[in-house]
C-alpha cells in the first residue's frame, strides 16, 4: 500500500503525523550525485515502513541518518518525546538497529555477542532468555563456538537473535536488509516476527528487496525516476 | 551503568586474549629495537647507559603506537563501533573503557618488560622503578591521545602510518618529561618536577581525550 | 545589534556571497603586500646598517621572522576556522581552513630553511637543536599531519571535520610543546647560543622588519583569499552560478 505524492525522486507524504519519528526534507548527495532530496515521511507506532530502491539509492545512508549515525544527510529528523530527550538523538535503549555491518564479532561466541548487544542497551536480561533467543533463530548447539566458524547465514542469525528477546523498552526496529543470507524458512520466520512486533504496536523501518505482505506495511520508494 | 562498563572491559580483555598475536607484536618490536640499538650505535656500556632512558622510552612509544591502529579498527569493520555510538551508555565512557583496556594489554606489558631491556642498556638499577613509573604514565597517555588519532583514521585503509604522523608531534612533551625524569635521576639531579609535569599532561589527556575521540568517531563513522 | 550581526555573519558565510564580494580583494591585497615586502627587503638588505656581532648575515631576519610569525598565526587561524565550521556548520570556514594548510606549511618550511641558512654563519652548523628551530620543526610536522589527514579522506567534508578536530587538539598542545621544548633545551644546552636575543634593535632595522611582517600578513590574506575562492568553485561546482563562473574563467 502506497500513499503520498511523488516528486520525481522520492515520496512526500500528504499529511504529517506526530508519530515516533518524522523526517523532513532530507537531502543527500554522494560524489556530486543527488541520491534523494525533499524526502519527508513519518512513522507511527504499529507501522512498518519499507524503504525500497535500487542499489546505491542511499537506503543504508537514510537508515543511518534516521538513527543519528550519519551527518552526510541534510534535513531534520524529529523524534517523539518517548524516544528522545531532546527530539534529535534517539535514546539507544528504545530501538534495535540491525546495520549493514551486523556487529557480530567473529572472535566472540553467539552468546557473548548477544550479551554484549544487550549490555549496550543497558538492559538486564536473564541469561536463560539469551539462550532461548539463540535457540529460536536456530543456533542451538552453536551458542559457545566462535562466531567466525559459523556460516554467513548463521552469522546473520546471531545478529537477528536480539529481535527475539522481547525487551519491553524497545519499540522500534531499524533493519538494514534483514533477509540477507537467510534461507527460506528463516525468511518466513523473520517475516512473521516483524509482523507480530508491529501487531503489538512496535514500529519497523526497514530496507529490503524482499516484499512484505501485511496491512501495516507502507512503502517508500527512493532513487527511481518514473 | 557500572555493570555495562564492567561487561565492556571484560569483552575487551576477552577479545585481546583471543587475538593474542596482536598483543605480542608490540613486545617483540620493543625487544628488537632495543637490541638493535647497541648493534647499530655502540656496544660501549658507558655510552649506552647515558642514552638508555631515551632509547627505552622512544622504543616503547613506537611499540605502543604500532598497536594503536587496531584500537577501533576491528570494531569498526564488524559494526560494533556503530552500536557503541548508539548505545544509551555515554560513548565517552565506552571509549574510555576501550582505551584503558588497550593500555592494560600493551602499555602495561611494555612497562613490565622494560626492566629486562634496561639492564641490557646498562641503565643504573636504581633508576628502574622510576623508569617503570614514567613508562606506565607515558604509555597510558599515549593510549588516551592515540585514541583520538585512531578515531580519526579508523575508516582509512592505510591508517597506521598516518596515525603515527598525527600523534607523534603531539607526544613530544611526554617524551621530553619522561626521559628527562629518568635521566636526571640517573645523573643524581632533581627529577620530581619532570614527573609532576608528566603526570599533569597525562591527567589533562585523561580529561579531554574521551570527548575528542568520540567527536572524531562521529565524523569518521558517520561518513 | 546582535541580530544585525547574525544577519551579517550569515550573509558572509554563504560561499557564493563571499566569492562575489572577495573578487577585488585578493588583487589589491596582493599588490599592497608586494609593495610592502619589496620596500622592506630593499630597505633591509641595502640600507639598514650592518649588525655589530653578526655582520651582514642577520639580514635574513627580514624573511625569517615574518615567516615564523605567520606559520604560527596560520595554525591558530586553521584551528579557529575549524572550530567555527564544527560548531556553526559553516562550509566557508572549512574551505578557508583547508586552504590555509599549504600556506602555513610553506611558511614553516621557509622559516626552517632561513633559520638553517642563518644558523650556518652564526652557529657554525646548518642545523642546531635550538628550542625555536625544534618547535618550528614540530609545527611543520603538525601541518604535515593535517594535510595528510585531509587528503586521506575520500569525502572532502570528512576531511574538513577530521582536520578541524586534529587542529583543535594541536592548538591546545602547541603551548605545552613549546614549553617542554624550551625546557628540554635549557636542560641539554648551556646558554651559549643566545646570539639571536641580542641587544634591542636599532630603529633602522626594526622598521623594515615590521614592514616586512605587515607585508607577509597581507600576502597571506591575499593568497588565502585566492585559494579559498578556488576551493569554493571546486566544492560548489554543482551550483549554477559556480558553473557559470567556471565557464567565464575558462573563456578568458
Amino acid at each position: 500500500m502506497t500513499f503520498g505524492r511523488y516528486n520525481g525522486r522520492g515520496f512526500i507524504l500528504g499529511r504529517y503525523m506526530q508519530g515516533i519519528v518524522q523526517a523532513d526534507k532530507l537531502y543527500c548527495e554522494r560524489d556530486d550525485r543527488v541520491l534523494f532530496e525533499q524526502l519527508s515521511f513519518a512513522v507511527e507506532s504499529g507501522e512498518i515502513l519499507h524503504i525500497k530502491g535500487p542499489n546505491g539509492a542511499g537506503k543504508t545512508t537514510l537508515l543511518r541518518r534516521i538513527v543519528g549515525l550519519s551527518w552526510v544527510v541534510d534535513g531534520t529528523i524529529t523524534w517523539g518525546a518517548d524516544f528522545s530527550a531532546d527530539g534529535q538523538q534517539p535514546d539507544g535503549q528504545r530501538f534495535w538497529y540491525l546495520a549493514h555491518r551486523p556487529a557480530v564479532t567473529l572472535q566472540l561466541t553467539p552468546l557473548e555477542n548477544l550479551a554484549f548487544s544487550v549490555a549496550l542497551h543497558n538492559a538486564d536480561v536473564d541469561e536463560s532468555l539469551l539462550w532461548q533467543a539463540l535457540d529460536t533463530v536456530g543456533l542451538r548447539g552453536y551458542e559457545d563456538v566462535p562466531s567466525g566458524s559459523l556460516s554467513a547465514g548463521q552469522q546473520r542469525r546471531v545478529a537477528l537473535s536480539k529481535l527475539y528477546l522481547d525487551l519491553p523498552d524497545v519499540r522500534l526496529w531499524v533493519l538494514d536488509e534483514p533477509f540477507t543470507a537467510l534461507d527460506v524458512s528463516a525468511v518466513a520466520q523473520l517475516e512473521k516476527r516483524i509482523e507480530a512486533f508491529a501487531d503489538t504496536g512496535g514500529s519497523v523501518i526497514m530496507t529490503s528487496h524482499h516484499g512484505l505482505n501485511h496491512t501495516a506495511v507502507r512503502e517508500l520508494q527512493i532513487g527511481v525516476r518514473p | 551503568m557500572n555493570v555495562v562498563l564492567r561487561q565492556m572491559l571484560a569483552r575487551e580483555l576477552t577479545l585481546a586474549n583471543r587475538r593474542r598475536s596482536d598483543l605480542a607484536n608490540p613486545l617483540f618490536f620493543f625487544l628488537i629495537v632495543v637490541s638493535l640499538f647497541p648493534i647499530g650505535v655502540t656496544p660501549d656500556l658507558q655510552k649506552l647507559s647515558e642514552m638508555a632512558a631515551g632509547v627505552l622510552w622512544v622504543a616503547a612509544l613506537l611499540a605502543a603506537l604500532l598497536s594503536l591502529d587496531l584500537l577501533f579498527r576491528h570494531d569498526f569493520e564488524d559494526g560494533s563501533l556503530e552500536q557503541m555510538l548508539l548505545s544509551s551508555v555515554p560513548a565517552q565512557l565506552l571509549v574510555l573503557c576501550k582505551t584503558l583496556s588497550h593500555w592494560l594489554v600493551t602499555g602495561l606489558p611494555l612497562t613490565l618488560m622494560s626492566p629486562v631491556l634496561s639492564v641490557m642498556l646498562a641503565l643504573p638499577v636504581s633508576a628502574i622503578p622510576l623508569l617503570m613509573l614514567t613508562l606506565a604514565i607515558g604509555t597510558l597517555t599515549l593510549s588516551l591521545l592515540g585514541g583520538i588519532g585512531a578515531a580519526l583514521t579508523v575508516g582509512l585503509r592505510k591508517g597506521g602510518l598516518l596515525l603515527t604522523i598525527l600523534i607523534m608531534p603531539l607526544f613530544v612533551p611526554v617524551i621530553i618529561f619522561g626521559t628527562s625524569a629518568v635521566q636526571s635521576f640517573a645523573n643524581g639531579m632533581p627529577w620530581t618536577a619532570q614527573l609532576a609535569l608528566l603526570g599533569a599532561f597525562g591527567a589533562g589527556a585523561f580529561a579531554v581525550s574521551p570527548w575528542l575521540t568520540v567527536a572524531a568517531l562521529r565524523v569518521t563513522v558517520g561518513d | 545589534m546582535w541580530q544585525a550581526f547574525v544577519r551579517w555573519f550569515h550573509k558572509w558565510s554563504s560561499p557564493k556571497w563571499f566569492y562575489e564580494m572577495s573578487r577585488p580583494w585578493s588583487f589589491w591585497l596582493g599588490w599592497l603586500a608586494l609593495i610592502c615586502i619589496a620596500t622592506a627587503l630593499v630597505w633591509g638588505l641595502a640600507f639598514s646598517p650592518v649588525e655589530r656581532l653578526q655582520g651582514n648575515s642577520y639580514r635574513i631576519i627580514f624573511l625569517h621572522v615574518p615567516s615564523a610569525f605567520l606559520s604560527q598565526a596560520i595554525y591558530m587561524t586553521i584551528a579557529v576556522a575549524g572550530a567555527i565550521g564544527l560548531v556553526w556548520r559553516i562550509k566557508l570556514a572549512f574551505y578557508a581552513a583547508k586552504q590555509c594548510i599549504p600556506i602555513g606549511m610553506s611558511m614553516a618550511i621557509l622559516a626552517l630553511a632561513t633559520g638553517a641558512i642563518w644558523g650556518k654563519p652564526t652557529w657554525g652548523a646548518w642545523w642546531v637543536w635550538d628550542a625555536r628551530l625544534t618547535s618550528m620543526l614540530i609545527l611543520l610536522l603538525l601541518y604535515l599531519g593535517l594535510w595528510a589527514l585531509h587528503n586521506a579522506m575520500e569525502r572532502a567534508e570528512s576531511g574538513d571535520r577530521a582536520a578541524a578536530i586534529l587542529a583543535l587538539v594541536g592548538v591546545v598542545n602547541i603551548p605545552i610543546i613549546k614549553f617542554s621544548v624550551n625546557w628540554w633545551n635549557t636542560l641539554h644546552q648551556p646558554a651559549t647560543l643566545k646570539v639571536t636575543e641580542a641587544a634591542p634593535m636599532h630603529m633602522s632595522m626594526l622598521i623594515p622588519l615590521l614592514l616586512s611582517i605587515f607585508g607577509f600578513y597581507l600576502a597571506f590574506l591575499a593568497w588565502m583569499l585566492m585559494r579559498t575562492r578556488l576551493e569554493i568553485l571546486d566544492r560548489e561546482k554543482k551550483a549554477r552560478w559556480a558553473q557559470q563562473e567556471i565557464r567565464n574563467l575558462e573563456a578568458q
